[in-house]
Order: C-alpha cells, then structure tokens, then sequence
C-alpha cells in the first residue's frame, strides 16, 4: 500500500512537470506548426539563469521569477529573430532549425556556464511530510510542483478564454490571413505566444531542477518525455498536453516502482508506438474538416 | 469614394491587374464581374494589402490603401471578406464576432454586437457554438457580421454566393442591398454568379486578362445582349 501511494504520487508530480513542458510544445505547434526541440535547452538556459542568481546570494524566488522573465524573453527573441524565417515554410526547416538551435544552445550554455553538474536548491522540503507517525510520500516541494503547474494552466486558460488578446492570439494561430483582415497583428500575437510558451518550458526546467542536479544535458530525456505527453494529447490540444502529461507520468512512475527504473525510457517509447498506432491523432482527437 | 487607379499586380511575369481604374461610389454596390483568373480576387487581396501592387494608386478618402499594411485596414474603414467564407473554424460564433468589432475604427461596442444578432437572428441562436458546425450559408452570414462588427465604410466581398443554395444567396443579397440603402455602406461585390450580383448592383465592372473592359450601370450591363454573351456567360 505505501508503496502504491508512493508511486502514484511520483508519478502526478512528474506527470505535472511533463504536462507543463507538453504544454509548451503544444503552444508552439498551435501557432506556428513547428515541434520546438529547442524547448528543453531553452528551459535548461533559463534555470542557469536562475542557479547563477542564486549563487550569487539572491533568494530562490528571485531566481524563479528571472527564470520565467528570461524564458519569456528568450522565446520572443528565438521567434523573432530565428524561427520567423521559417514560419509557413517546408516542415523540414523548421525541424532542422530547432535541433540547430538545440545543439548551439547546448554549446552555448557550456561554454558560458561550464559543464559539470552543479546542485539546484529547492524551496520546499524533499522529503515526505509526517502525519502522526506515519509518513506521506508527498513532499513539500512535490505539492509546490503540483500547485505551481495549476496555477500556471489556470492563468493560461484565464488569457487565452477571457481576454481580448487570448482571442486575438487563437485567431492568429488558427487563421493567420483572415486575423490580419481583422486588424490582428499576426507576427507579434506569434512571438507572444513562443514567449508565454517559453515561459511554460522555463517553469518546468525549474521544477526539474529543483533539489536536483543542473548540468546542460539536464532536460534532453525531458523533451521525449514532454513529446510522448503532446502525442498522447493530440498535439493541438492544451487540455490534452495536461491529461497526457499526467497519464505519462503515472504509467512510467509505475513501471518504475514495479518493473525497474532501467526500463522507462523503453516504457515511454512504447506509450508513443502505441498511440500512433491505436489513435495517430492522439486521445482527444477531434474530427478535422476536410475541404474539397 | 473608392478611387483607383492604372493598379497593376503582377505574380512573377504575369500580369494579373493590368492598369485596373475604376471609382466606387459611394452609398453604392459595385459588381466586379469576370471569367476565373480575370483578376477579381486579385483587385480585392491587392485593395486589402495581401498582395502588393506593383504600381498605381488605390486611396479609399484621404487614406493611401497601397501603403497601409492589411492588419490597419479596419482601422482605415475597409472590410475584406475572402474567399471561401473565412470563418475561424475553431473559434464559437461570439469569438469569431467579438473579434470583428475589436478591429473597429471606434474599438468595438456592445450595441454593435446586439444589431448583427437582430441582423442575423441565427447566430445569436449559435453564439456559443463552435464555428465549424455552421452550415455554408450560415457561415457567410457570419463572416458579413463580423466584417460589419468593424463599421467599415467600404465592404469587399469575394464570391459571397459560392457553394450556396439560390434561396440563401437572395437573402444574403437582399440584405446587402439593405445595408447599403439604409447605412450608406460601399460594397464592392466581386461574383462569378454574374445575374444575381447585377441585380442588386448599382455599377458593374468587367475583368478580363487583368484589365477593365466594361465599366458601366449595372442596367446597362443586364440589357446588352452581346456583352452578356461575350462575359458574362448568361
């Protein structure tokens, strides 16, 4: 029994930071059709940015919020600069474009923060709460995973349903020409939303990280996991980046607790070949209008 | 006014306006009539700034079309509504709407989104629906709300009849034809459907190869026999 709640509650808050970085895939395919591998050494500067404040003596949440400030721009600049010239191109461009950016990323990050693995602080406690004499495998820092993921698809929810440039970024995504014919500014609803997408990846870089190791290769099986999660959710659907982030994470927590944590890597390729084999569109899929 | 004039646009080494003039009046339904390839949607995408022009003039007023970007054209008063009823499938009916009038030259009222629905009673039925459940003909009545939303001076619509039955054609067209009359709006109407757009225009436009080979009332274009024959294929 406690060993099922212990690996059932690992695998929420894992799933939690895979539903985060699926988002963040999610965000960028909605709008420009483009699966940003750049996404994890993205999240991986970003923490950096944070480590590096931190260990200059700022408090954790300093470093935090300078993480998601510097993903937000480090998005907007990513888009603006590099991917806007292969924006509506061939597919392949882009791909080869964000491993490119991948690999330099990497190097960069190497070169300016060094490569050997540093510690990350966390801002809650590691280990399980107490509860009379027993413990519960839920850790402090687990319920801030939890809770700070919510909090963050909450206010994206909040922004793209309730406010009038949520609705102008949607329409800029779904329909780039007739949104211009409205009046939207298409180009610069695209770099907000691989800036907030970016903001997304950050988040779960430093939740990652925290009361972990950093070193620059920190969130590369990140990114397979938060791809496998996208799938699962179809792709286009934010809803579904959180439901298959959340299903990831508890079936590879499971594997973990019962098979043996050597073969997750397997489990999650496989939760992929299964998915495109059984439903390509993903879990959610809707039906999709054909024109003639 | 519309007024343009010697407009070329040119794909590559084609010429697809060659040195169009014409006005649109105000107050007033202009067709712009012609074969496939003729360059009617052309007029339109290069009016709207879509497609730049590669020399002539096209001023709506004191506005200078040629040189404001298609995301300023709300806000210049002109309303584009393309081809193949460019609804936002993935948006409701309400999103689709509200986004029309957060485009408008005065910023958008509520009011404004009141009199579409007594305009088109059905989408305040389907404001909450998904746009993509629409049928055909409710869909182009979506897009002329929400191209209304705006509270453009002039209305650019491309092929508003396509793929409708003749019944909903006539009420879409009726309708238009009320906006003009009782608003003062401008519409440049472009339409394969030759018969159906005379008979609501004020002026007609003839396309062929890019350039404007009839310019005249539109009853004057329903009464030449040869012309018909010649263009308009009725």
């Amino acid at each position: 029994m406690q060993q099922l709640t212990t690996t059932l509650l690992t695998g929420l808050t894992l799933g939690a930071v895979f539903s985060a970085f699926a988002l963040a895939l999610v965000m960028i395919w909605r709008s420009t059709r483009i699966v940003n591998f750049a996404q994890a050494p993205m999240a991986m500067v970003t923490t950096y940015v944070a480590l590096v404040l931190i260990d200059a003596g700022a408090s954790y949440w300093v470093g935090f919020v300078a993480a998601l400030l510097s993903g937000f721009v480090l998005g907007a600049v990513i888009e603006r600069v590099v991917v806007r010239h292969v924006e509506g191109k061939a597919e392949l461009n882009a791909v080869i474009l964000t491993l490119g950016l991948f690999i330099v990323l990497h190097a960069a990050a190497a070169l300016v923060f060094g490569s050997r693995f540093r510690s990350f602080p966390a801002p809650f406690g590691v280990r399980g709460l107490t509860v009379g004499d027993s413990t519960i495998p839920l850790t402090g820092f687990g319920i801030f995973t939890l809770v700070s993921v919510l909090v963050v698809m909450g206010l994206l929810v909040a922004l793209f349903r309730g406010t009038d440039i949520g609705l102008r970024m949607r329409a800029a995504a779904f329909g780039p020409e007739v949104a211009r014919l409205l009046g939207v500014k298409v180009g610069r609803m695209l770099t907000l939303g691989w800036a907030l997408a970016s903001v997304v990846g950050s988040l779960s870089g430093l939740l990652i990280a925290g009361g972990g190791l950093v070193h620059p290769g920190y969130m590369d099986s990140v990114v397979v996991y938060g791809f496998v999660a996208a799938v699962l959710g179809g792709l286009e659907s934010p809803g579904g980046a959180v439901v298959g982030g959340l299903s990831l994470g508890l079936t590879l927590s499971v594997v973990s607790g019962y098979v043996g944590s050597e073969v997750v890597p397997l489990a999650a390729l496989l939760v992929l070949v299964v998915v495109l084999l059984v439903r390509p569109g993903g879990l959610f899929s809707t039906v999709h209008e054909r024109r003639v | 006014m519309l007024d343009v004039r010697d407009l070329t646009t040119t794909y590559g080494a084609v010429r697809a306006l060659d040195g169009v003039t014409f006005t649109a009046p105000q107050g007033r339904i202009t067709a712009v009539l012609g074969a496939n390839g003729a360059g009617k949607t052309t007029l339109l995408r290069t009016l709207s700034g879509l497609v730049p022009a590669a020399s002539g003039s096209a001023r709506l007023g004191d506005t200078d079309l040629l040189t404001t970007p298609a995301e300023e054209m709300t806000r210049a008063g002109l309303a584009h509504v393309p081809e193949g009823r460019g609804v936002i499938a993935q948006l409701t009916v309400e999103e689709n709407l509200r986004l029309g009038a957060l485009g408008a030259r005065g910023g958008g009222r509520k009011a404004d989104l009141d009199r579409v629905t007594d305009l088109f009673p059905v989408l305040g039925e389907r404001r909450h629906q998904v746009a993509h459940t629409l049928s055909g003909g409710e869909r182009q009545m979506l897009v002329i709300a929400r191209a209304l939303l705006a509270d453009p001076a002039i209305l650019l619509l491309d092929e508003p009849s396509l793929g409708l039955a003749p019944r909903i054609v006539t009420q879409i067209f009726d309708l238009l034809r009320g906006l003009v009359d009782d608003d003062g709006l401008t519409v440049v109407l472009v339409e394969q459907n030759a018969r159906s757009a005379l008979s609501i225009s004020d002026v007609g436009l003839v396309l062929d190869l890019g350039k404007v080979v009839v310019h005249d009332d539109a009853a004057v274009l329903v009464d030449d026999a040869t012309l018909r024959h010649a263009y308009l294929g009725f």
